[in-house]
């Protein structure tokens, strides 16, 4: 293997315990971590004077089902600084949330609704967590593995507010 | 005392300015916009989730209509993401043929919106020329790949035909006119008292806002930070070309105005240098598991047409892993994460689209500022709706 990615170094350093899993494919690093820390970790990439990690790139979620924690949401970070990519990972089950990374990046206010609309994952100390791309009233949230591709069409029309 | 009331304003989601299907909710202090909210999702056909129940050949198809004023960019960020999964390598000629589509493709994108966007503050005279100069890019993808909006032309590991005879010269008269069309341009903007009080010092977005609210492209740029993914993450040989990246400085309408007029300029130089360096050899990579056969070998062969009905059919089956690749796109930086579970189609394709974040920075750039002002400013973020709402 390569050399280790100085952020992974750093984080290991000072998160000696919520280092779960280190992962390179194709040159791209996957750091998973556990829920309760990650915006900490987050909070430290982003500060840290030697990665400045300032932009968060992508926040995604993947299903897994039918694997437990089924859930995983995917954070991609891009240092202007070191001009590197971070890819930060963390796995939770159905029904749980996630704190939200909005206070640390803007970015992060649309992305996080949208993985809301989608998958249904509720977001801790959102300032305005609402449906994105559904309209209100939609049920179900179809990006999990178990929503229909197919299917009759629901009846719940989309009645906007006056 | 009398009580203070805002008024609210609802714009779209049909309006003309809103470049596609965009609602924007306005709550007003006389002419003062207090409060904006976008709200998007009126052409959400669930591309991410189509994508789970295809082959990745058919997916290709999907991305050129995701921002369907630059087909050709949506295609190569996704092969490249499928390449890179992979880990095959494309042959140079492909390369090159890919860039050069690209800035094509580029160029016509960019055309609209100086078009659109000069049309909405009123300047009606761009979009004739414009659209004049954008048909001719179009005639050339229609020859080239046989589609003028959607033509489809990448494939996974290469392009889908080489360039048909006679097209180059095409190409090259196109290239050695356009300079004298940008001048047509810059005399009816660049210095027009009008242009210059509608678009200077509005909807502006700092530095530091611009990078927290995950901007990427122009919109970035016209805020003066240089950073472009063809440079920092050259890709498809963008290391071989020559190329500046222009940067504005106060973040406004007219920043993003002229950074996108010179990255333009840019654009046309990448294609003359594509044409001219233009190398020999094959547009499509030596991989049997990905690579149709040719179609004179699927008619003689009987093992070549055995492999083209079993690639057509069930696709191939990459490795297990995750992957993000992305290109600079005309509205900024678009990526493809893919996360394979080693069958024949992606557990999970997420689209990380410019014009969703470019456009989630507008109320920070439109709050405090003019009625008026929205309509310059949405013009100059220059938003696709068929991206954001994928």
């Amino acid at each position: 293997m390569a050399e280790v990615h100085p952020a992974v170094k750093k984080l290991e350093a000072k998160f000696p315990a919520s280092i779960l899993e280190v992962t390179t494919f194709r040159g791209e690093v996957n750091i998973t971590v556990p829920k309760k820390d990650l915006f900490e970790i987050c909070r430290f990439l982003y500060a840290e004077p030697d990665l400045q990690y300032h932009m968060l790139t992508d926040l995604c979620g993947v299903d897994y089902f039918p694997q437990v924690p089924r859930f995983e949401v995917v954070y991609l970070l891009y240092s202007f600084k070191s001009n590197s990519r971070l890819r930060l990972k963390t796995k939770i089950g159905e029904g749980e949330s996630m704190p939200s990374v909005e206070s640390i990046w803007k970015a992060a206010n649309w992305l996080e609704r949208e993985v809301y609309d989608l998958y249904g994952i509720t977001f801790e100390n959102h300032p305005d967590l609402r449906r994105i791309l559904l309209w209100d009233g939609y049920e179900g949230h179809p990006l999990r593995k178990d929503f229909p591709v197919e299917g009759p069409d629901f009846d719940k029309p989309f009645v906007p507010e006056v | 005392m009398a009580e203070t009331r805002f008024m609210t304003i609802n714009m779209g989601p049909q309006h003309p300015a809103t470049h596609g299907v965009l609602r924007l909710v306005l709550e007003l202090d006389g002419e003062i916009i207090v409060k904006a909210t976008p709200h998007i999702g009126h052409l959400h056909r669930g591309v991410e989730k189509l994508a789970e129940s295809r082959t990745y050949h058919q997916v290709i198809p999907l991305t050129d209509r995701l921002d369907y004023t630059n087909a050709m960019g949506n295609n190569l960020a996704y092969v490249l993401a499928v390449e890179k999964l992979l880990g095959i390598e494309v042959p140079k000629r492909a390369q090159y043929l890919r860039v050069m589509m690209a800035e094509l493709q580029r160029l016509a994108a960019h055309l609209i919106w100086l078009g659109t966007h000069a049309l909405d503050i009123g300047a009606m005279t761009l979009l004739f020329y414009n659209f004049r100069e954008r048909e001719d890019i179009l005639r050339i993808f229609e020859e080239v790949a046989g589609g003028r909006l959607t033509p489809t032309y990448l494939r996974i590991g290469g392009v889908a035909k080489d360039l048909p005879e006679g097209i180059d010269k095409k190409i090259k008269d196109f290239v050695d006119a356009f300079p004298g069309h940008m001048k047509e341009y810059e005399t009816l903007l660049t210095k027009n008292v009008i242009w210059l009080k509608r678009t200077k010092e509005v909807g502006i977005i700092s530095k530091e806002d611009a990078i927290n609210w995950g901007v990427t492209g122009p919109t970035l740029r016209g805020s003066g930070v240089k950073w472009d993914v063809r440079k920092v993450f050259p890709y498809s040989s963008y290391e071989d070309f020559e190329f500046d990246i222009p940067t504005g400085t106060v973040g406004d309408v007219y920043d993003r105005y002229y950074v996108r007029l010179r990255e333009m300029e840019w654009s046309n130089a990448i294609v003359r240098q594509a044409l001219d360096r233009l190398p020999k050899g094959p547009i499509l990579a030596d991989d049997p598991r990905v690579v149709l056969p040719p179609k004179e070998m699927v008619l003689t062969d009987i093992a070549s047409l055995i492999r083209q009905f079993k690639i057509a059919s069930e696709g191939f089956q990459p490795p297990k892993g995750e992957v993000y690749a992305s290109v600079e796109a005309a509205k900024g930086e678009l990526g493809f994460y893919l996360v394979s579970d080693g069958s024949n189609k992606p557990l999970r394709m997420r689209i990380r689209p410019p014009s969703f974040l470019n456009l989630s920075a507008l109320p920070k750039m439109i709050e405090g500022s003019l009625i008026a002002d929205v309509i310059a400013t949405i013009g100059s973020i220059d938003i696709v709706l068929g991206e954001i709402d994928r």
